[in-house]
């Protein structure tokens, strides 16, 4: 904050995200570690911030792979320039299990249970969706969670486990946050 | 069932659940070798012609570029079955074919120097139908196929190989038969099984002599064996990364490969290339087209008497394992359809499509789905109920077939009728079934039809499969087995068997690293061979790392190695648990033991699955929907029950059932385009749409390992297609011979257009 006072034109060039409770302040440009002016936020949290959970596929917005928590709403990350992020807070998939202890979200210790996935590739962009589903909503209907979950993309067929897990999930006592 | 097993058969996480759900799982794109270079392709935009000119100086002129490369500049390898397909060449194939290769400091860089490569080409006439193809007598699409089709040669590991079904005499049968169907059908459709993750390599020379290579592989092994042919004998190391799925693709495709090799050689450094979604689409593996023109004879009681014609597979423009999958396709056929007389002979013909290639049901799904409608017309002329006539003519113990390598077996499995009879009970097919051609109900617009889909295999025993496994003092064990994961969660379930065996905690046993140069030979997830082949390799290694342990320990009870057992890396004598001594007492903690295992094929036991499937069309609109899908299977012994249920799931995604409802590939023949390579216009099936599903599963115990289990996940694919165009035409009472069934094909079908 002081240095947003001190230096406005350092500041006008830096891209301020809050990622799983970690503050970053990239700079803005064409150097290393910076923030290029086409980078998708997919890139920024892969090739600069080493967050390799989050995962590319189509890279063109309608496969839900890349799939994180933007200020409370799932968002693409492949279709999000990270220059329009500045201020941000994001959940990626690294940010779902307890930082202290590593204890499992429980809709990641319920994907666990149930086998709510084969591949995995798709896993984490429909952990995060879910995981904003039932932020709004903590016991959604199968309805609810098909719906929530119609734009990711699972290949090997995963649904009907998945389904299974959130409604596990979310039908027990528990703290979704 | 637990049938007293420890894990055998339980449920327990995988052991990369943790990984998958946090995002720590290494894919392909999540690794990163020091100095590593990005690798880009020019592509063609015509279908076929010959390059007159390439012009690169401005891109290697460029800042960042470190190679390019032409036809001209690297060595003329090829690969495919047999060797044909060339890294490059002075000519292309197909909309999306390489024409050169760029390697760059990032991705971006080498994306732009591919814009400044000028490229002249002299168009040539394409051909897509594979029957006008085989007419083509000049100018072959390869100068050394005349009319476009491959040779019968088979490949150098398989001295024969199935290629023609001849079995009696069908003119004796179709001379016995009631009633003689002449038909064609066709699945030609060219899915694409469409992984989430596409394919990539990152290549490395670590000598002249020996390429490292990373790549995201269902079965690391083949990238190894298949692939030192193709680089000049040169030594290869192949390390999977985990796999975003495969479902076949990412078996055998050697073309990133040998993009990467080169550019790595050119410029000395590590290079990546990571196909995008769009060269995904547009050029990689898609599934093989097929088309069948078959006579077939029946008698009244449903016995077929002769099955005769040609079974024309459509590779596009390359075989990555074309032959194999015939004769595959050529076995699994017979054990579906029992006949004494056979002569049924597949052609395999190139064309200017993207390439064909592995894909699951390795050409029996692809057989099957064409061939199965026109003995569905059949059926109809005998008046049999095709549940009935499955049961007739599926293979039974005692029954032979030819199977790949040209040779004679004979099944000494179990009877999947039990596994049949389920399936329908819990479908209600004899409530539903009203007939041939007719519905099973009308409400209003809505006509709902039934159709059932079969699909058999015995390739659950290919191939060899070689495994250690290692005892350590401190208890614990690894078993070395070079099995990659693509979703199939198999690396999991190699170590419960090996838990079992030694009754060690699951935590306490791990597998090697899918890496070919740590591990035995092991052929890879291919087919259904995890649980029989790689299963018995795991097991033997297991009993026999255990057999050495306890003889070590025989001396030290003063007692011999069978009245010892092993619990939990302890030994005791058998009825005195109280007196203890842990392996490292026995083994000293300077030692380990370790055990070997080996399997060799074994073509005499088959998995089994029957799809019941329930459309709605809506005589309207003309859409079709999947409203309930049973599947059917015995597998013996359920080694990991909620991952089998996962993979038959399975059976829609990966181009599988999906393929005759809405999956297709969408070829413009004007301009040789796929005009719906990306994932808006590609249709898959998504969260929104998921009909009833029930797996019957049972397990009657099979003659195969200690586990008396076959693999069955690959197959759940297959019987969908043809299932469900058997439902539709029951629904509608017309027949549509062709996949998918759109709405515009209904509504023709009708007489509504």
């Amino acid at each position: 904050m002081n240095t947003r006072q001190n230096d406005p034109e350092q500041e006008r060039r830096t891209i301020h995200l809050k990622v799983n409770d970690k503050d970053y302040a990239l700079a803005i440009g064409d150097t290393v570690g910076a923030v290029a002016p086409s980078d998708t936020l997919a890139h920024t949290l892969r090739e600069t911030l080493g967050l390799t959970g989050t995962k590319i596929s189509c890279d063109q917005g309608s496969c839900g792979a890349c799939t994180v928590i933007m200020n409370g709403k799932s968002i693409l990350s492949c279709m999000t320039l990270t220059i329009e992020c500045d201020g941000a807070r994001i959940i990626t998939i690294e940010g779902l299990a307890d930082p202290a202890t590593g204890q499992l979200h429980p809709l990641q210790q319920a994907f666990v249970d149930n086998s709510a996935f084969q591949c995995g590739f798709c896993t984490p962009g429909i952990l995060m969706s879910t995981k904003a589903l039932v932020d709004q909503n903590p016991h959604p209907t199968r309805d609810a969670i098909q719906h929530a979950l119609s734009g990711h993309f699972c290949r090997c067929i995963s649904h009907y486990e998945v389904v299974d897990a959130v409604c596990q999930a979310t039908t027990t006592e528990g703290d979704h946050d | 069932m637990t049938n007293g097993y420890r894990y055998i058969g339980k449920d327990t996480a995988r052991k990369d659940a943790r990984d998958i759900v946090t995002g720590k799982a290494r894919f392909f794109d999540d690794i990163k070798i020091p100095g590593m270079l990005y690798g880009k392709v020019k592509r063609s935009p015509h279908a076929h012609a010959n390059i007159t000119r390439i012009d690169t100086d401005r891109a290697r002129c460029m800042p960042g570029v470190r190679a390019v490369l032409t036809h001209t500049d690297i060595p003329r390898w090829e690969w495919g079955m047999p060797k044909h397909i060339p890294i490059l060449d002075s000519k292309v194939r197909f909309v999306g074919d390489a024409v050169a290769l760029v390697a760059a400091d990032t991705p971006d860089i080498a994306e732009a120097a591919l814009d400044l490569i000028n490229v002249e080409y002299e168009p040539l006439p394409a051909v897509y139908d594979v029957e006008a193809a085989m007419q083509i007598d000049t100018s072959p699409i390869y100068a050394q196929f005349a009319h476009n089709t491959y040779p019968d040669e088979p490949p150098s590991f398989e001295p024969e190989m199935l290629g023609h079904i001849r079995i009696g005499d069908v003119q004796k049968g179709f001379d016995e038969a009631d009633f003689t169907i002449e038909d064609t059908c066709g699945y030609e459709i060219f899915p694409n099984p469409l992984p989430p993750e596409p394919p990539g390599f990152i290549a490395t020379w670590e000598t002249p002599d020996c390429l490292t290579v990373y790549t995201p592989s269902q079965s690391i092994a083949q990238v190894r064996l298949i692939g030192i042919p193709f680089i000049g004998m040169a030594d290869i190391r192949a390390i999977s990364t985990q796999c975003g799925g495969s479902y076949g693709t990412k078996n055998a495709n050697l073309t990133p490969m040998g993009y990467a090799a080169v550019l790595a050689k050119a410029t000395g450094k590590p290079v990546k290339v990571y196909f995008t979604k769009e060269e995904h689409f547009h050029s990689y593996s898609l599934r093989l087209g097929s088309r069948v023109r078959a006579r077939v004879g029946i008698k009244k009681d449903g016995t077929l008497s002769a099955i005769s014609g040609v079974w024309m597979v459509n590779t596009g423009s390359g075989s990555e394992s074309g032959p194999l999958q015939i004769a595959v396709g050529l076995g699994e056929v017979q054990l579906v359809l029992r006949c004494a007389n056979w002569d049924l002979k597949g052609k395999l013909v190139c064309t200017n499509r993207s390439p064909s290639g592995i894909v699951r049901g390795y050409g029996g799904q692809e057989l099957e789905s064409s061939i199965l409608p026109i003995i569905g017309r059949a059926m109809e002329k005998a008046g049999i109920n095709p549940v009935d006539f499955f049961k007739k003519n599926s293979v039974k113990p005692g029954n032979g077939y030819f199977w790949r390598e040209g040779k004679w077996w004979t099944y000494r499995g179990i009877d999947f009728n039990t596994a049949i009879d389920k399936g329908a009970a819990t479908f209600g097919w004899k409530e539903k079934w009203k007939g041939w051609g007719k519905p099973t109900a009308i409400h209003g617009n809505k006509r709902i039809g039934v159709g059932v889909g079969v699909h058999s295999n015995a390739d659950v025993g290919e191939d060899s499969s070689e495994a250690t496994v290692k005892l350590t003092a401190d208890g614990r064990a690894v078993v070395y087995c070079c099995v990659s994961e693509a979703g199939l969660g198999q690396r999991s379930s190699l170590c419960k068997m090996a838990a079992e065996v030694l009754d060690l905690p699951l935590e306490r046993v791990t597998l090697s690293p899918p890496d070919t140069q740590l591990n035995p030979f092991e052929l890879g997830l291919v087919g259904s061979r995890g649980t029989y082949a790689v299963g018995s390799a795991v097991i033997a290694a297991a009993e026999d790392a255990r057999k050495k342990l306890l003889e070590i320990a025989a001396h030290r009870f003063k007692s011999t190695a069978d009245q010892l057992e092993t619990e939990n890396g302890k030994i005791y004598m058998v009825g005195r648990p109280d007196k203890k001594l842990a392996w490292h007492r026995i083994m000293g903690v300077y030692h380990s033991v370790t055990g070997e295992g080996r399997f060799e094929p074994d073509y005499s036991l088959c998995n089994f699955l029957m799809t019941f499937v329930e459309v709605e069309v809506d005589t309207e609109t003309g859409q079709v929907v999947l409203t309930r899908m049973v599947n059917a299977t015995d597998a013996g012994q359920v080694i990991a029950p909620k991952v089998l249920e996962g993979q038959l799931h399975g059976a829609f995604g990966s181009a599988g059932l999906d393929t005759a409802l809405f999956e297709e590939t969408v070829l413009d023949e004007t301009s040789g385009r796929m005009l719906n390579g990306n994932m808006v216009d590609y249709k898959w099936r998504t969260f929104a749409d998921l009909p009833d599903v029930k797996n019957v599963i049972l397990e009657t115990p099979m003659p195969s390992h200690r586990f008396k289990a076959v693999g069955v996940g690959e197959i759940a694919t297959s019987p969908g297609p043809s299932a469900v165009l058997m439902a539709v035409y029951n629904a509608i009472g017309t027949r549509i011979a062709s996949y998918p069934v759109t709405a515009t094909k209904i509504l023709n079908a009708l007489g509504k257009r």
